[in-house]
């Protein structure tokens, strides 16, 4: 048996193996932390910052960060919350973000976690960036104006070999995924089907098919982003 | 071409770790990093097409696309600017007849600019095919040009005197001034090499570490971590092999006192790191050296030669059986964020320097996931002394908080600029006396871009970890400068530029910012902007490491400090302004239809 831990998120009590994140060991205690680019399977990567968390004073990715004995985890303060909202309005204008003519619409996590945090409008200035919409390879089309830079498609998506199909380009605000065209060129509808659904928002979307499943009866249609994990099902914060 | 390319992976083994040198050597004999140099890498490595770009993209100094025969890197940091970069550039544009961020048309000549070379006393300064110029005019940009047009070989083109010390070593031959003012324990030529070596022989790690523990010393590359407890905690983590590292990559724009150390003591720094490689059990050692200072790189290769030869590198250092150390230089490729700790590993290991999210911290997993110390240059050669004359020696410098001495750069509007050894406890008035200044003085910045902009009432404010904390970068700024656009707004290019683009608020909400300056610099500004510059500065504590955490300082240090600078250029009659100027948004199409705006 692995050793159990103790520690708090916002006063309740909770319990943890050792080696647990404080985002899986918060999960299995029925607690939500809201995550991008985290997808259980891949190795977690705290890029987009949207799952910190406060222990003692310090701000953690709770993606990454092992449970410590005793910790004192604060996921609901107003500092917290600030961030969090920051994070999603950032990503919301530092890209160009069309929600009623995304295919993803109703699937999107940004778009969900937006709604669970009651953000009506960004308070930083839209930035329009100037993205283009790639759509050489035949499966799939990439739209960079949607893309939050999650990173999921370039842990989660390999070839055979195991060799990466996704992957950054340049760095600081002018860093894009950039698709390797051979590699991709050989990908399967499985594979491609595969990545639309490991973005988190519209930015990989297969081609060929669109709005199968009508806006509306969508999986964040029904539910808030987050209800399949708390016990008590909150709706918005 | 292949075959160049086959051989230079050849030479690394085929090892994908290596990677950041099979670029350097490529980027070297081809001149840039093809599509098809790309192909072979990407087959011979095992690596997919845009794994390969990944890395290359990242890294100021590699370019998928044909450099000139020529290149010039001029930098345009902020005090290159205080001291004559723009008219300088202007000249090499004229004369040249292309533009800085192209290469000319007929291939012969390449123009960037490129932040800061570690040259601050001695600006306006480039890299040349290599070779650093400094002190340049406008008369000698015009004889750089003609000489370029000419043909001639680039250390043809030198006319000054090499600089002073080993500057004008064989293998270094460059103009580059150590400007060295003032000597403390650290940079005294006194000790010689191997002393400490042979001392260290007779004691037991542990012991090491407990001398370096009592000297108290911290960390001198910013974060002022006790060194002591940092090599315990190498020491203690369990793993087969261990490394040293000593960071040498001196990014952070007015720092140049890591070059001087490298130029003057060598041996020193080598003798630290064997040392740590003793203390923690470590055979490895690898210095991150920033590629701006590939002119020292012959000249290191000698002296590690030397040192291996003497026996204090290699094996059985010293003829004590089983202590082996060596070094190797790892050279980066022009990235700010190579110098935090946990990207510098990355880099090393041949990916895009990008920092690692800790835990775990590197003494417990860091390059090749082993345990690994990081130091900067001027802690291990500190070691090196402290190891020489004790810890309680070491004490008997500065302050109670902060022991030993603190090697400064000091450069912007002074009469000395260049390097200062000082106990720590000097106060900024007293570096001022000592620097000697020209007029008045409006502000020195403190540690850098990352650290704080103060303002004549705190000069009385000492240098220590208690107080004003630095890596040792001061920029004194004269009363002459338009603080907020000569300096703040360039820190603020400067962290847009080289943040890694991971974190979304450090990606994305430092543009935000920046855009914000430009707005007020316009006249735009009101105050909600200087408002919402204020309210929203906790955002970026959210980010996973130092640069993104300290990106905003230009701004909300001066905010705090000069706020009548801000409040003087905001619009005093408005309480909205979107900072979106249609009439120059719509000038062409204004022009194109004849047409004539409202
Ligand atoms: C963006 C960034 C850049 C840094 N650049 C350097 C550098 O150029 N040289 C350096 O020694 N430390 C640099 N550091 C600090 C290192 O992360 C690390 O703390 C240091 O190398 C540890 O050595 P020390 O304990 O001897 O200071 C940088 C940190 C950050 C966040
Ligand atoms: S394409 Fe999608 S999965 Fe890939 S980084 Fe962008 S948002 Fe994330
Ligand atoms: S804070 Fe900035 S530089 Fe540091 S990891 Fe995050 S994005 Fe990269």
């Amino acid at each position: 048996m692995s050793k159990v831990l103790n520690f708090t998120i916002d006063g309740v009590i909770c319990m943890a193996e050792k080696g647990q994140t404080i985002l899986n060991a918060a999960t299995a205690n029925k607690i939500y932390i809201p995550t991008l680019c985290n997808l259980p399977g891949l190795k977690p990567r705290g890029s987009c910052r949207v799952c910190n968390v406060k222990v003692n004073g310090k701000f953690l990715t709770a993606c990454t960060t092992p449970v410590a004995e005793g910790m004192e985890i604060e996921n609901n303060s107003e500092d917290i919350i600030d961030i969090r909202k920051s994070i999603i309005e950032l990503l919301l204008v530092e890209g160009n973000h069309y929600c009623p003519y995304c295919e993803k619409s109703g699937n999107c996590d940004l778009q969900a976690i937006a709604y669970k945090y009651n953000i009506p409008a960004p308070r930083f200035p839209y930035q329009f960036p100037d993205r283009d919409i790639e759509a050489t390879n035949g499966k799939l089309l990439k739209d960079h104006n949607r893309c939050i830079l999650c990173k999921r498609c370039i842990r989660g998506i390999k070839d055979e070999d195991g060799k990466s199909i996704f992957a950054f380009k340049r760095r600081g605000h002018k860093v894009i995924i950039n698709i390797d065209t051979r590699l991709s060129a050989n990908m399967t509808d499985e594979m491609a089907q595969e990545a639309m659904d490991i973005c988190p928002v519209g930015a990989i979307i297969k081609k060929e098919i669109g709005f199968k499943v009508p806006i509306g009866e969508r999986k964040y249609d029904k539910e808030p982003i987050g209800s399949d994990i708390e016990e008590i099902k909150a709706t918005t914060i | 071409m292949k075959k160049d390319v086959k051989s230079i992976i050849a030479k690394y083994n085929k090892d994908e770790t290596r990677l950041m040198d099979i670029l350097i050597d490529i980027q070297d004999s081809l001149g840039f990093i093809s599509p098809e140099a790309i192909d072979v890498i990407s087959e011979d490595l095992n690596l997919s097409h845009v794994d390969v770009e990944q890395t290359i993209s990242f890294y100021h100094f590699f370019s998928m696309t044909p450099l000139g025969k020529y290149n010039i890197y001029l930098n345009n940091s902020a005090v290159a600017n205080m001291m004559g970069c723009a008219e300088v550039a202007k000249v090499f544009e004229e004369e040249a007849g292309s533009k800085f961020g192209e290469v000319s048309k007929d291939g012969q000549l390449g123009m960037f600019y490129t932040s800061c070379i570690g040259m601050n006393d001695q600006e306006p300064a480039a890299i040349i095919n290599g070779m650093v110029f400094t002190r340049l005019t406008k008369f000698r940009a015009r004889e750089i040009i003609s000489d370029i047009k000419a043909g001639k070989n680039v250390e043809e083109m030198y006319v000054a005197s090499y600089g002073d010390g080993a500057n004008s070593n064989q293998l270094i031959k460059s103009v580059v001034s150590n400007n060295i003012r003032k000597i403390g324990p650290i940079l005294s030529p006194k000790a010689e090499y191997g002393s400490a070596l042979k001392k260290i022989i007779k004691l037991s790690p542990d012991e090491i570490i407990d001398e370096v523990k009592l000297s108290n010393i911290r960390g001198r590359g910013g974060a002022g971590f006790p060194t002591g407890l940092k090599w315990e905690f190498c020491r203690k983590a369990p793993g087969d092999r261990k490394y040293i590292f000593c960071n040498a990559d001196e990014g952070e724009p007015g720092t140049f006192k890591d070059r001087v150390l490298l130029t003057e003591r060598p041996k020193r720094l080598l003798e630290g790191m064997a040392i740590a490689g003793y203390a923690v059990g470590a055979e490895e050692g690898i210095i991150y050296l920033r590629y701006e200072y590939k002119y020292l790189e012959e000249y290191l290769e000698n002296v590690i030669r030397e040192a291996r030869e003497a026996n204090f590198l290699g094996k059985d250092i010293c003829k004590k059986k089983g202590f082996n150390f060596d070094v190797r230089i790892q050279f980066g490729a022009g990235a700010y964020v190579c110098g935090e700790e946990s990207a510098l590993i990355e880099s090393a290991e041949g990916k895009r320097g990008e920092p690692r999210d800790r835990p775990p911290f590197p003494v417990e997993k860091g390059y090749l996931n082993k345990p690994t110390i990081v130091n900067n240059v001027e802690t291990l050669s500190s070691v090196t002394q402290i190891i020489n004359n004790g810890g309680e020696w070491y004490r008997s410098f500065g302050t109670r908080e902060s022991t030993g001495t603190k090697v400064l750069s000091v450069s912007g509007d002074c009469l000395h600029p260049g390097v200062y050894e000082v106990e720590w406890g000097f106060s900024v008035n007293d570096i001022l006396d000592l620097v000697g200044t020209m007029g008045d003085v409006q502000a020195v910045q403190v540690g850098g871009p990352s650290g704080r902009c103060i303002a004549p009432y705190d000069f009385n404010r000492i240098l220590g970890y208690e107080d004003l904390a630095t890596g040792g970068s001061l920029i004194i700024i004269g009363k002459q400068r338009d603080l907020l656009k000569d300096i703040v707004l360039n820190f603020m290019d400067f962290f847009v530029e080289e943040s890694c683009g991971s974190c979304t608020p450090c990606r994305s909400l430092s543009v935000i910012y920046r855009d914000k300056l430009k707005k007020i610099l316009k006249g735009r500004g009101v105050q909600k902007d200087l408002d919402d510059m204020y309210a929203w500065r906790h955002i970026m504590k959210g980010n996973r490491c130092g640069l993104g955490q300290t990106a905003l300082n230009p701004i909300l240090t001066t905010l705090r400090n000069f706020p009548e600078l801000y409040e003087a250029r905001i619009q005093k009659n408005k309480t909205f302004d979107e900072g979106f100027d249609i009439h120059s948004a719509l000038k062409d199409s204004f022009e194109i239809t004849g047409r004539k705006s409202f």
